[in-house]
């Protein structure tokens, strides 16, 4: 905390959890977790027919629980589809990449909802709605979002 | 990324866990009246603020007196002592960063003062502790004060008699 006399004191604070916490994830969440260790992408259909990447434990149009069977999940990918875009010029500390990268959300074939994903894809101008992207997968999985490393040009 | 030291969550069956990491990094402004308050701390002073129209003394200061919604600019000097008026024991060690179990959490309303202080209370057996107990503070060595109440390492006892409830019963 630095002192210009006569000024509001400024001071850098950090809040942490000390190691995190564990949190379950549930069946539904689980089941698409479980998928992404196995390198598998896998949504869950709504009664209506909708499937629902990732999945939901309940259908956001009418509310019923869903994903209760087996035969509710279904592989989709693993390409997909960029819906829409956000570029990160200058990517913090914590981001998936540390060079220049795109947040975006990608409908993966098959599925009807959009997943949101890192895009490695080098250049803004490299990336438009509606191009192709496919996942680039770590050598090692665990069962968490970040067994995709991101997604790339297709 | 910091998601990833979990295998031993799930191993090989189906995942059912997840690590949530969180880390929450910010810059905080302490405005202007607890600036003059944390550079008093920096002397090893307590300086409150009176409101002007009920007296009240705020300690820390907030700048304004909640009641009225003036401000408060009349700064005065407390002693660093005052009355325990209400406690917790902590039996439940949840973080390195705290001290030892059991420990115990009090606020301390300065002689002067009428809001209380946050601190530890030490140099007694937790089971001692009560309501009304007269402590003063210990300061950590003057060469490692800075803009931080953490310069009052803790409160102990004075050894005075133990307040009277009617000094401190509007202050709970």
């Amino acid at each position: 905390m630095g002192d210009g006399a006569g000024e509001t004191l400024i001071d850098e604070h950090v809040l942490e959890f000390p190691g995190g916490y564990k949190r379950s994830v549930g069946p539904v969440v689980g089941r698409f977790l479980t998928g992404l260790r196995d390198q598998q992408l896998v949504g869950v259909r709504t009664p209506a027919g909708r499937v629902l990447v990732p999945p939901a434990e309940y259908d956001p149009e009418t509310s019923a629980a869903v994903g209760e069977r087996p035969e509710d999940f279904v592989p989709v990918g693993p390409e997909g589809v960029v819906t829409t875009w956000a570029w990160v010029r200058e990517p913090r500390p914590k981001h998936p990449l540390d060079r220049p990268f795109a947040w975006a959300l990608i409908r993966l074939d098959g599925a009807d909802t959009g997943m949101l994903h890192a895009l490695d894809a080098g250049t803004e101008d490299a990336v438009h709605t509606g191009m192709r992207v496919r996942p680039r997968w770590r050598a090692e999985r665990v069962g968490h979002i970040t067994d995709i490393e991101c997604f790339e040009p297709a | 990324m910091s998601g990833r030291a979990i295998e031993d969550l799930n191993e090989d069956g189906p995942v059912t866990k997840m690590h949530a990491p969180i880390r929450l990094e910010y810059r905080i402004g302490a405005g202007t009246a607890q600036s003059r308050f944390l550079r008093g701390v920096a002397e090893g002073k307590l300086l409150g603020q009176k409101c002007p129209v009920c007296s009240k003394v705020y300690m820390p200061p907030r700048g304004s007196c909640p009641i009225h919604g003036v401000p408060t600019e009349e700064e005065v000097e407390l002693p660093d002592r005052g009355t325990v008026t209400t406690f917790c024991v902590v039996n439940i060690p949840f973080s390195d960063l705290a001290p030892e179990v059991p420990y115990v959490c009090a606020q301390v309303l300065l002689d002067g003062a009428d809001t209380a202080l946050f601190g530890l209370i030490a140099g007694m057996p937790a089971r001692e502790v009560r309501m009304g107990l007269r402590v003063r503070a210990e300061w950590a060595p003057r060469e490692e004060w800075t803009y931080n109440l953490g310069n009052i390492k803790w409160w102990e006892p004075t050894g005075e008699p133990d307040a009277d409830y009617d000094a401190y019963k509007d202050y709970i």
